[in-house]
């Protein structure tokens, strides 16, 4: 190749996916991975068969079953709607060719969980789904964004879409986090200080000392919520980490194919001298374990803080937001964070809901018993997680505990299926949202970590394990 | 998709920023597999409310909807967009969007226009005092329009050319379909494929 001028990561992925440029339109950018689930694809599909069209590249597509699927049992589906919805995607999936695991196979589970394990997220890589969450991807250098149904039905159709060029933005997180703080505190501290729309237009890149410190898993749970703070994508550059976690996955390239694919996924840095259009800096060291008090992923504190006061905010759309918030939350301003209490726990989601998070909360809830009165449901992010922690044992730790061990599936993150709150009920959970109502009409809800989590079903109110 | 030129109808002001696609249409009503029926669910948590500003009368028929800011963060949901069209809603006017629900908005025809949070702001004051006032949004002129008063706003090139011809994406991409097989023969072989002996 020749010398080019220093590129940023994104522009790097961007380039290479870029199929035509042309005056006064968007890029075509073409798409290595396409992941599908029962929700936002029905309409899809109907459009493709409206037109006569196929899918054009099967394999690069995959399905599965999670957002509208029960997590008590893996036979029936109770509810006539959601059933008629995942028969639409198993018919659907037959039609057009594309591999489906469907509730109940072994690799069913949440689509942003199944395609890391599978290893079919590798970096570099363009990777879209029906889902904000897509970002969870970006965690491998692969530039991944959620996309709309019409847009789901154009890559089926063409395996491209036309995007608009994103800024670029850095957020550098100097220093070690913390023992006690996890990467949920972390995304959550940088979402709190950008606010919901800060990244929006921008695909970020997460670096820094702390950022490289992250295991695999710690490093999805940063880019998933991307989104929350508005960003078209978040990405982490690859390196030992990421190869390590990849090697001898399923569809890994092996061989000969390994070294060159490692070869390519080096050259997959930020080159010195490249300019983002924004940077962010965060100190590691100044973070603590952070939940959040209010209906969007904004609105978060440190917990050994308070419900701040309204009348304390400046600028008045946020103050009315702020006041909104607590009327929805039943909060009163001044009111230490650890004296909240909760009535259910929420452990699960792709933002949490992989092996290593159960292993966080089930360290904390050993030889511990959740709060009386207080509900605890466990959901595996896959049915690969959920076998794991079984042959684990975590499985005993939880359900020991008085915890729910359940099946996988997006479950309460976003109140679809069964799993919801009731009206009024305030709960902790380790998902990605805390709008109003996202998990059960009425329902309250405090975003934390699994360590939170955990130690707060013991405890019955906001709580870190260095409390109990 | 249908042309969008000018609209003009009546408008709501919902006076409240950083309304999420839960707000506007929660995961419960998303279990439908068609593209309509989704009115019942839009705003479904404050439909209830005599007070919420699609229950008062003088609002009954608006067709532009004048929100704060961040109107449709969070899920990429593109029901929203549905939820907002079958319940008559042609144009969304907010200080800001978040980028998802204004890409699904500009592909399904419901027009978001971006006006700053102070013009926003005298647009809820006059709809406020006269509930009835016509407003106009002009995408060829990219001009929102009530009595004397004219907001400019933007909107890229393309994308008005697009909503102006209600021109399917699908069919102008597959205008470079050659380029994308191209495209295609030079992808590196170590790529990940789904299915198994392909």
């Amino acid at each position: 190749m020749p010398t080019t001028a220093p590129a940023t990561m994104a522009e790097k992925v961007w380039n290479t996916h870029t199929v035509r440029t042309r005056d006064g339109e968007p890029d075509l950018l073409y798409i290595d991975l396409h992941l599908i689930h029962e929700v936002t694809s029905p309409q899809a599909f109907d459009g493709l068969r409206a037109a006569g069209r196929k899918v054009r590249r099967a394999d690069l597509t995959i399905a599965t079953e999670d957002h509208n699927t029960p997590t008590d049992n893996l036979l029936t589906i109770s509810d006539p709607v959601s059933r008629t919805q995942i028969e639409a995607l198993r018919a659907n999936c037959a039609e057009f060719g594309v591999r489906l695991h469907p509730l109940g196979d072994a690799e069913q589970g949440v689509v942003h969980v199944v395609g890391p394990q599978l290893g079919l997220t590798q970096p570099g890589m363009t990777v879209v789904c029906g889902d904000s969450h897509t970002s969870t991807h970006g965690a491998f250098g692969a530039l991944a964004f959620g996309i709309g149904t019409s847009e789901v039905e154009h890559v089926l159709a063409t395996q491209t879409l036309p995007q608009q060029r994103p800024k670029t933005m850095a957020v550098t997180v100097d220093g070690r986090l913390p023992d006690g703080v996890s990467a949920k505190d972390l995304i959550l501290a940088i979402i709190a200080r950008a606010g919901t729309g800060g990244g929006r237009g921008h695909i970020v890149e997460y670096r820094g000392e702390a950022i490289r410190a992250l295991s695999m898993e710690a490093r999805m749970t940063v880019c998933n919520m991307s989104i929350e703070w508005g960003a078209k994508a978040g990405m982490i550059a690859p390196d030992e980490t990421t190869f390590a976690y990849l090697k001898g996955r399923s569809h890994a390239p092996q061989g000969e194919e390994w070294n060159e694919a490692v070869a390519a996924w080096s050259d997959l840095v930020t080159d010195e001298g490249a300019q983002f259009d924004a940077e962010i800096h965060i100190d590691a060291a100044q973070l603590t374990p952070f939940v959040t008090w209010g209906t969007n992923p904004a609105q978060g504190a440190p917990l050994s803080a308070s419900v701040p006061d309204p009348q304390s905010i400046t600028d008045p759309d946020a103050q009315a937001t702020a006041q909104r918030a607590l009327e929805y939350m039943d909060l009163k301003p001044g009111t230490a964070l650890r004296d909240i209490g909760i009535d259910v726990v929420f452990l699960g989601s792709c933002t949490n809901g992989r092996i290593e998070d159960l292993r966080a909360a089930a360290d904390v809830l050993r030889d511990r018993r959740v709060a009386d009165g207080l509900r605890m449901l466990v959901v595996p992010g896959s049915a690969r997680v959920r076998a794991e922690a079984e042959a684990e044992g975590l499985n005993e730790i939880f359900t020991q505990a008085g915890a729910e061990w359940r099946f996988a599936g997006c479950s309460m993150c976003l109140g679809m299926n069964a799993d919801q709150l009731s009206p009024g009920a305030r709960a902790a959970s380790t998902s990605n949202r805390n709008f109003e109502g996202r998990q059960g009409r009425g329902g309250r809800t405090h975003l934390v970590s699994p360590e939170v989590a955990a130690a707060t079903a013991v405890v019955g109110r906001l709580a870190a394990p260095a409390d109990l | 998709m249908e042309k969008f030129t000018v609209h003009t109808g009546q408008a709501a002001p919902l006076r409240r920023s950083n309304v999420d696609t839960d707000q506007i249409i929660p995961a419960v009503y998303l279990k439908r597999v068609t593209r309509t029926g989704f009115a019942d669910g839009l705003f479904a948590a404050w439909r209830d409310d005599p007070e919420f500003v699609l229950n008062q009368n003088a609002y009954a028929n608006s067709s532009i909807l004048v929100a704060g800011t961040e109107f449709g963060t969070g899920s990429s949901r593109e029901h929203a967009v549905w939820a907002l069209q079958d319940y008559g809603f042609r144009v969304v006017i907010a200080p800001r969007f978040g980028d998802i629900f204004r890409g699904n908005a500009l592909k399904g025809g419901l027009l978001p226009v971006e006006l700053s949070a102070s013009d926003v702001e005298s647009l809820w004051d006059t709809l406020d005092s006269d509930p009835a006032i016509p407003v106009s949004v002009d995408l060829g002129a990219r001009e929102v329009r009530v009595a004397e008063r004219v907001w400019q706003f933007d909107l890229d090139e393309h994308s008005r050319w697009r909503l102006m011809e209600g021109l399917d994406d699908i069919d102008l991409t597959l205008r470079d379909e050659s380029q994308i097989t191209a495209f295609e023969t030079q992808r590196p072989q170590w790529l990940p494929r789904t299915l198994l002996g392909t």
